[in-house]
C-alpha cells in the first residue's frame, strides 16, 4: 500500500466499500489480498473481523471505483473462500469512523 | 474403522475412481506412498522431474475430462510441479495435486524441504487447501474433486503436513465422493435475446473456445452452426470442436488464424462467443476485434462475461444447456449471401501451406503423419504438441476432427508440455495412438520423461521437428527485431536418435530415410513409444502473423 495515499481522505477518490463474507482461516487473506495485487488495484483500506460463532469473517476493503472495480467484484465473487460480496457506496461509513486512529 | 491420514486419502481417491497417479515421492510424502504401497489398489507412475509427473496428469484429465492426479513431496517437490499446475490454471483443467509438508509443529521454521506450498499455489490454482487436521481430510478431499470438476474446471492443490498424514482417526463410514455441482440455471430472457439477434443477424460467426470441449458440447456447437448457417472459427483450445473438413469450419482465429478467418470476422455483424474468453492470442488488438459485430457470449464462469469485450447478450451457464434451450429457438437459415462472401474470402486469402507435398518439410511433415495413420483409426488419434512454430503449424494444418484429440498448452503456453501430456494420454487412453509433435527446444524441458515413457511403454510417437533452434523466437527476432538473432539458435546438434534409445525408446531419421513416408507408416502404425525425428528449416516461419500489439486484419505474410 501507498504509504502517503494510505493517509484516508475521502475527497482524494471515489470510492466504494466492499463487504465480503468469508470463512474465517488463515489463508483467506491472502488470497483476497492477492487478487488485488495481481492487478495491481490498491487497497486503500482493510478491515476483517470474525462474526458470530467465528466460523466466517467479514472483510471490509476500501477501493477506488473505477472501471476495472465490476471485474475485480467478480474475481473476488469466485473465490471459494468468498461467500458473498457486497458493494457498498461512498456513503458507507466503516472507514470513516476509523479515522480517529490513523490521525 | 481406524485408518491413518494417509490410509484414507488412498481410499478417498479410491472413491473418487482414481486408478493412476503421477508422482514422485520424498520424505514428507512418505507416509501417503506407504499406504499407496499398502493399499495396492492405486497404479503409480514414477516420472523423473515432478513437472512431468504433472504434465502426465494434465495429459490424462485432458484425453477424459475427468480430474486427474499428480503427488510430490515438500519444498523442491512441490516447487517443480508450479508450471504444470499454473498451466492446468490456465487451459481450466482439472486435476487435484497432492503434496506432503513439513510437520505442522515445524511450518514456519524453515525446516528442511519447507516452503509456503499453501502461498505458492493460491495464484496458480483454482483452490487450495492445508490440511492441520486428519479430520479435514474427510471433506477436504471430496470437495477438491467437486471443485476441480464443477463449473470452470481447474486445478486444485492440497498440501498435507506429515504428521497429519501419520495421525489416525476413526470412522465408521467414508464420506460421499465429491461430484461436479449443477450449473447454474440458464436466464430464458437473455436466451431469447441471443436467439433474435442470431436470426436477425446477416453476417455471423460462430467462435467456439475450449468450454465447448469441457462441456462435451461439440456435436450441438455443430448443429447450431449448420441450423443457423454460420461460419465458424475455433481457438486453439477448440480445435477439433467442428471437424475441419466441415464446410462451415473456418479454423483456427487470430495471431496464426488464416487470413480469411481474420477477415471473416471482421466483417461479421454478430459474434457467438461459447466458451471463450477473447484471449489476446485469438482476438489481437481488443478495441478492433470485429468492430461492427454486436457480441453474444456464453461462458460457465461469470466474470468472464464483459471481462475483455461487453457483450450485448451474456448468458452464464453451461453451455451444453444453454444449445439444449437455444437449438429450437434458431430458424434454418441458407444464409446464401454471407456464405457466398465467405467462400469469396476464402479462394481469394487461403491459408499457404509451402512445401506440403515433401514429408520433409514443416507442413508436409504434418500432413504425411496425418495420411500416415490407418484410416480406420486415424480419428482415434491423440495429437499434443509442444511450444513454438511446430505447435501453430499443427494447429493450422492437422485434420482434427473431434474434441479432445488436440492436446495443446494454450494459455500457458508451456514449453515440455508435449511429451509428458502424450503419456498422459496414452495412459489413460491405452486403445489410442498418442502422437506428440515437439520441437527441439521443447523436447529438452522434459527430455526425462522419456524414461517414464520406456518404463510404461506407452503408445506414443514424438515426431520431432528439429530447426536447431527455439525457432519461434527466432522468427520474432527476425521479423520484429531487425534480425538480431541472440540466444536463439543450438551450436551442437544433440543425436535425438541416440539419446532416445540410450533411454530404451526405438527412434528413427526422416532425415537419412530412404522412402520417409513409409518409414512414417512402420513407426506410427505398431505398437509402443517411438521417436521419429525430422529436421526442418531453420528459416521456415509461420505464417500468417499478426504482430505484436496489431489488430487481426494486420496479418503479415499467408
Ligand atoms: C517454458 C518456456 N520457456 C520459454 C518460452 C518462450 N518460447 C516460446 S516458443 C519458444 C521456442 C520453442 O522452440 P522449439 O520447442 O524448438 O519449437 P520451434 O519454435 O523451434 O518449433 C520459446 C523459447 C516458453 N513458451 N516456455
Ligand atoms: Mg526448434
Amino acid at each position: 500500500m501507498n504509504m502517503r495515499e494510505s493517509q484516508f481522505n475521502p475527497e482524494q477518490f471515489s470510492k466504494a466499500v466492499l463487504e465480503l463474507t468469508v470463512r474465517n482461516h488463515p489463508g483467506v487473506m491472502s488470497h483476497v489480498s492477492g487478487l488485488f495485487a495481481r492487478r495491481a488495484f490498491n487497497v486503500e483500506g482493510i478491515l476483517c473481523m470474525p462474526v458470530g460463532d467465528g466460523a466466517q469473517s467479514i472483510i471490509w476493503l476500501l477501493v477506488r471505483e473505477d472501471e476495472r472495480l465490476p471485474q475485480m467484484v467478480s474475481q473476488v465473487a469466485k473465490l471459494e473462500d468468498v461467500l458473498s460480496v457486497a458493494r457498498h457506496g461512498a456513503d458507507h461509513r466503516v472507514f470513516e469512523r476509523l479515522e480517529a486512529f490513523f490521525a | 474403522m481406524k485408518y491413518t491420514g494417509a490410509q484414507l486419502v488412498v481410499r478417498l481417491l479410491e472413491q473418487q475412481g482414481i486408478t493412476t497417479v503421477a508422482g514422485i515421492p520424498g520424505g514428507a510424502a512418505l507416509p501417503l506412498y506407504d499406504a499407496l504401497a499398502e493399499r495396492g489398489t492405486i497404479r503409480h507412475v514414477l516420472a523423473r522431474h515432478e513437472q512431468g509427473a504433472g504434465f502426465i496428469a494434465q495429459g490424462m484429465a485432458r484425453a477424459t475430462g475427468k480430474a486427474a492426479v499428480c503427488i510430490a513431496s515438500s519444498g523442491p517437490g512441490a516447487t517443480n510441479l508450479v508450471t504444470a499446475i499454473a498451466d492446468a490454471k490456465l487451459d481450466s483443467i482439472p486435476l487435484v495435486c497432492i503434496t506432503g509438508q513439513v510437520p505442522l509443529s515445524m511450518i514456519g521454521t524453515d525446516a528442511f524441504q519447507e516452503v509456503d506450498t499453501y502461498g505458492i499455489s493460491i495464484p496458480v490454482t483454482k483452490h487450495n487447501y492445508l490440511v492441520r487436521n486428519v479430520a479435514d481430510l474427510l471433506q477436504v478431499i471430496p470437495e477438491a474433486f467437486r471443485l476441480a470438476e464443477s463449473g470452470r474446471p481447474g486445478p486444485v492443490w492440497i498440501d498435507i503436513p506429515k504428521d497429519v498424514q501419520m495421525a489416525s482417526i476413526e470412522i465408521d463410514t467414508l464420506p460421499q465422493p465429491g461430484r461436479p455441482d449443477a450449473a447454474p440455471a440458464v436466464d430464458m430472457d437473455e436466451l431469447r435475446r441471443a436467439a433474435e439477434l442470431i436470426n436477425a443477424a446477416k453476417s455471423p460467426v460462430l467462435y467456439l473456445g475450449g468450454g465447448i470441449v469441457t462441456a462435451g458440447a461439440s456435436a450441438q456447437a455443430v448443429m447450431l452452426a449448420e441450423q443457423a448457417g454460420l461460419p465458424t472459427t475455433m481457438t486453439l483450445m477448440a480445435l477439433g470442436t467442428m471437424p475441419s473438413d466441415h464446410p462451415l469450419s473456418l479454423g483456427m482465429l487470430g495471431m496464426h488464424g488464416a487470413r480469411f478467418t481474420n477477415y471473416i470476422l471482421e466483417e461479421s455483424d454478430l459474434l457467438i462467443v461459447l466458451g471463450a474468453r477473447f484471449d489476446d492470442r485469438a482476438i489481437g488488438k481488443a478495441e478492433q476485434f470485429c468492430p461492427n459485430a454486436a457480441i453474444v457470449h456464453v461462458d460457465i464462469d461469470a466474470a468472464e462475461l464483459g471481462k475483455i469485450k461487453r457483450p450485448h447478450v451474456g448468458i452464464h451457464g453451461d453451455v451444453s444447456q444453454v444449445l439444449e434451450r437455444l437449438l429450437p429457438l434458431i430458424q434454418v437459415q441458407l444464409r446464401k449471401p454471407w456464405l457466398t462472401r465467405v467462400s469469396e474470402l476464402r479462394s481469394r486469402h487461403p491459408l499457404l501451406m509451402p512445401g506440403l507435398e515433401n514429408p520433409r518439410s514443416h507442413y508436409g511433415l504434418i500432413d504425411a503423419v496425418a495420411s500416415a495413420l490407418d484410416p480406420k483409426h486415424a480419428d482415434d488419434a491423440i495429437i499434443t504438441t509442444d511450444v513454438g512454430q511446430h505447435q501453430m503449424w499443427v494447429a493450422q494444418a492437422y485434420p482434427f476432427t473431434r474434441p479432445r484429440q488436440c492436446l495443446t498448452s494454450g494459455g500457458l503456453g508451456t514449453m515440455g508440455f508435449g511429451m509428458p501430456a502424450a503419456l498422459g494420454a496414452a495412459i489413460a487412453e491405452p486403445d489410442r495412438t498418442v502422437i506428440c509433435f515437439s520441437g527441439d527446444g521443447s523436447f529438452m524441458m522434459n527430455i526425462q520423461e522419456l524414461a517414464t515413457m520406456a518404463d510404461e511403454n506407452a503408445n506414443v510417437k514424438i515426431i520431432l521437428m528439429n530447426n536447431q533452434s527455439l525457432g519461434m523466437v527466432h522468427q520474432q527476432q527476425d521479423m520484429f527485431y531487425k534480425r538480431r538473432l541472440f540466444a536463439v539458435d543450438y551450436q551442437r546438434r544433440s543425436d535425438f536418435v541416440r539419446i532416445a534409445q540410450g533411454f530404451g525408446i526405438e527412434a528413427c531419421d526422416l532425415d537419412t530415410a530412404e522412402d520417409p513416408r513409409a518409414m512414417l507408416a512402420d513407426a506410427l502404425n505398431h505398437h509402443g513409444p517411438c521417436l521419429i525425428h525430422c529436421s526442418i528449416d531453420v528459416e521456415a516461419k509461420v505464417l500468417p502473423i499478426v504482430p505484436p500489439g496489431a489488430s487481426n486484419i494486420e496479418m503479415i505474410g499467408g
